[in-house]
Formats: structure tokens, C-alpha cells, sequence
């Protein structure tokens, strides 16, 4: 398999986005997923819920040191940040970064020094530009760069800043991600 | 463009490879710190940040200065092992402590607390105006440990900037508090104390989880958000100490993404709280 992780980062928006497109993931959906969407510390397990309703995977909070598993979508738990080790999850209680706490830039950099060229980064809709540099080193790093388009980007800003980080990454309409995850799975 | 800046990362973080694990030897050498089981990602990222703010570039210049100038060590000490924190954090896990925790605990003569890496008491005085709040403070004693003396003498001090204290009374409410927070400490300036009557019963004392052994028996001990920057093998030897240090029905509470699950010492345990991490010993 070509690749072994994807990795999600939402901000506002998130919650329609990330439904579209874990609805098209079929129950059989090879790669594992990892998903920050920036979140209130107090937010509870309704995020989780929401997912779930729509996704045929399941969709689990992450607890420290977790393994990164296919089959599952891993969410990262409300009020702190997720990085990726090896071949498991790691929580990190440092300070936000521009506010957000879990960031998506703390995922995606850690991400990508773990794997690579194997690595998936997509970046959907929100404000701000967390995520830009994550994609960026997800590029450094061999990886693949996804980014949704700002036409259906509840939220422009962060596909906008994503994509003046990094280049040549591929931008597409949020029902045709889905789609195309499926697609890097069978490479 | 691409294939250079991956070439050009790829040497920087082949040459970092092989300083990280030299670094954490050295330190550990010379000052008996043992970093070398801590948990990678967010080590590095603390390491970095540590470079940044004494404004060097590689981990050999970083390890030059640390080994030869203690006061950098211990603004690294600091970076590391300090997270910036708030008294009644995570509300939800205080409500459960009240309502399923400490009816158990008024039938005891006496009762002794651990908060393990307490660091700048936060932890320790939410704990106590809990106790407080529930007539148990008089006869506990609370253990305060941290691995940094200065976050302890800090934590000792229980002197906090006033512009917490929204914060502060905002979780207290959501945790439960039935007070009036502010009647739990003196402003003065832009800095509040807390009283007294929070701070007798707490003994302040360093230890360090990776390398020293279990001190005491305890009722209850807290070990919140402190393993998150261990590895999984350091994880299993520090819950094993907290498993030592426990009574027989005594409670472990860890932080909300922490868990006991697949864990050895799990068998031992059952789940007060699964949802807020808090567990008894039954064996």
C-alpha cells in the first residue's frame, strides 16, 4: 500500500465537512484516519456523535499513546494536542498554538516526520491558517497534499493559507474528497 | 524546489537523530534528570522550543550550553515539565470525585493524598477546597510532589495573577463549588494567596516518577496529565508505583485522555469513572 495514514484538520465548517466526506468512506476503508477539528475546551462527546451518525467506520476519541488503526477514525479529544509517534498516538497539554488547541499544524508536522512519503494531509475548511505549515512539511516530506476547495469551503482562510504554503498541492470540492481518499487507499 | 527542501530536512533530521538520544545521556549524567524514556514527539517539541527561546539552532550547541551553565538547565526544567494549567480544569472530573469518590472517604479516621507532578498546585489546592468543602480536609494529609523544585516553591507560594480568577471561579462553579471562590483566598495587587486554612495540610516535597520508588500508602492519588509525555514502558513503570502507593480500595485518577486500558496494572483496578478516569483498587 502506498499509503498509511490520512490526516484531517478542520476548523469552522468542520463538522459539515468532515460529514460529507467520512460519508463516503466505505465500511471496508483501508487507511487509518486521524482528524483534528478545532474545538472548545468544554465541547463533549457530541463531536464524536455527529461523526458517527454519518460515517459506516467508527469513530472514536483518541486516548494517549493509542495505536493508529484502520477501520477507525480518530478524532482528537477536545483541549489537547495530538501527535503522532511511530505506530501510536501521543497527547501534549503545551500551550495552544494560535489559539487551538488540539492545532492541526501539531498533527500534521509530527505526522509527516513519522511517515513520509506514506502521508495524506488534507486541509478543509476554517478560519485562520493553522494547518498551512502542517501541509507544507507534509510536502517536505514526500507526503500528498490535499486541499479542499475555497468554493465550498464554509470558511476560505485556511484552504487560502494552505495553499499559498505549499505547491502544487491537489485542490478539490468537498464531495469529491471522500472519493478520492478511497481511491489512494486501493493505490 | 520540493526534492531540495526534502533532502536538505531529511539530513537536518538524520543529524538530530543521532544528537537527541546524546543530549538526553548527557543530561542524565550530568544532572540526574532521566529524559531518555519521555515520549518523543512532545519532548522534541519542547526541546525546540526551549533552543528557540535561548535563540540556538542545533541540539549539539543546545547540549553545550545545558551541560555547562545550570541555570539554562534549569529554564529547559521549566519548558519541560511546567503546562500551563488552571485550578478546576476539566470540571467533570472534580463533579465525579465529589459524587462518587468522597462518600467513601468520610468513614476514614484519616486520609492521605498524593498528587503526583503536581507541579504549580493548581491540582493540589482544587483538591483540597473539595476536601474542604466536604468536611475531609481536617483529616487529610495532602502529599505534593513534582520532579521541579521551582514549580514546587512556586506551587508552596499559592500566590496567583489575579486575572486567573474568572477563569478559575467560572470551572469552580462548573466543578460543583456551592462557595463563593473568592472567599478561598486574599487579593493584593494584581496577585490573590490563598488562605491558610488551604495550605496546612499539604506537604511539598520532590520526587521524580521516572526514577525514584513509592514513599507512602495513600488513599487517593492523582497522577493527571503527567504520563502523556512518557513513553508506553515508562508508563507502566510509573502506574506500576502508583498501583504500590495505593491502599486496597484506594483511587487512582488520571488526566481525561489518559486511561488505564491495556495497560497490566488494569486488572487491578475497576473504573469508578470511565468516562472521567478515575479507578479503585480491588487487588
Amino acid at each position: 500500500m502506498k499509503y498509511a495514514l490520512v490526516v484531517i484538520g478542520a476548523s469552522l465548517g468542520g463538522l459539515q465537512a468532515l460529514r460529507v466526506i467520512l460519508s463516503a468512506l466505505p465500511a471496508g476503508f483501508r487507511l487509518p484516519v486521524a482528524v483534528v477539528q478545532h474545538r472548545s475546551p468544554a465541547a463533549g462527546a457530541p463531536l464524536q456523535f455527529v461523526l458517527q451518525e454519518a460515517c459506516a467506520l467508527k469513530v472514536q476519541e483518541i486516548e494517549d499513546k493509542q495505536a493508529i488503526a484502520p477501520g477507525v477514525v480518530q478524532l482528537a479529544p477536545p483541549d489537547y494536542h495530538l501527535l503522532v509517534e511511530d505506530d501510536h498516538f501521543a497527547l501534549s497539554l503545551e500551550a495552544p498554538v494560535r489559539y487551538a488547541r488540539p492545532a492541526i499544524d501539531l498533527l500534521f508536522e509530527t505526522a509527516a516526520r513519522c511517515f513520509g512519503p506514506q502521508l495524506v494531509g488534507v486541509v478543509l475548511t476554517g478560519t485562520g491558517d493553522d494547518g498551512a505549515q502542517g501541509l507544507a512539511a507534509i510536502q517536505c516530506h514526500g507526503g500528498l497534499a490535499l486541499i479542499e476547495s475555497p468554493q465550498t469551503a464554509q470558511a476560505a482562510a485556511m484552504p487560502t493559507a494552505a495553499t499559498a504554503a505549499t505547491s502544487g498541492a491537489i485542490e478539490l470540492e468537498l464531495a469529491r474528497i471522500g472519493p478520492y481518499l478511497v481511491d489512494l487507499s486501493l493505490q | 524546489m520540493t526534492s531540495d527542501c526534502r533532502a536538505e530536512l531529511e539530513l537536518a533530521e538524520r543529524i538530530e537523530a543521532i544528537e537527541l538520544p546524546l543530549l538526553l545521556e548527557a543530561l542524565h549524567q550530568r544532572y540526574g534528570y532521566d529524559f531518555r524514556d519521555y515520549a518523543p514527539a512532545s519532548l522534541l517539541r519542547r526541546l525546540r522550543l526551549a533552543m528557540q527561546a535561548e535563540q540556538l539552532t542545533t541540539v549539539s550547541a543546545f547540549q553545550d550550553r545545558l551541560l555547562h551553565d545550570p541555570a539554562c538547565m534549569a529554564r529547559l526544567l521549566d519548558t519541560v515539565s511546567v503546562d500551563v494549567t488552571a485550578m478546576f480544569r476539566d470540571p467533570a472530573f472534580y463533579l465525579a470525585f465529589r459524587d462518587q469518590v468522597v462518600p467513601g472517604l468520610q468513614a476514614l479516621p484519616h486520609l492521605k493524598v498524593w498528587v503526583a507532578g503536581c507541579a504549580s498546585g493548581e491540582e493540589v489546592y482544587s483538591l483540597a477546597i473539595v476536601l474542604f468543602e466536604a468536611g475531609l480536609l481536617e483529616k487529610t494529609q495532602l502529599y505534593a510532589t513534582d520532579f521541579n523544585a521551582r514549580g514546587l516553591a512556586q506551587g508552596q507560594a499559592a500566590i496567583f495573577p489575579i486575572r486567573k480568577m474568572r477563569e478559575y471561579t467560572a470551572n469552580y462553579v462548573k466543578a460543583g463549588g456551592q462557595a463563593a471562590f473568592s472567599d478561598y483566598y486574599t487579593a493584593k495587587h494584581d496577585a490573590v494567596i490563598l488562605r491558610d486554612g488551604l495550605r496546612r495540610n499539604i506537604v511539598w516535597a520532590e520526587h521524580n516518577l521516572a526514577t525514584d520508588s513509592s514513599f507512602n500508602e495513600f488513599h487517593v492519588v492523582l497522577c493527571r496529565n503527567v504520563m502523556i509525555y512518557f513513553t508506553r514502558k515508562l508508563q507502566e513503570r510509573v502506574l506500576g508505583l502508583l498501583y504500590g502507593s495505593l491502599a486496597m480500595q484506594g483511587v487512582l485518577g488520571l488526566g481525561h485522555g489518559e486511561s488505564l486500558h491495556g495497560y497490566p496494572v488494569a486488572d487491578c483496578f475497576a473504573a469508578i469513572s470511565r468516562a472521567e478516569k478515575l479507578y479503585r483498587k480491588l487487588r
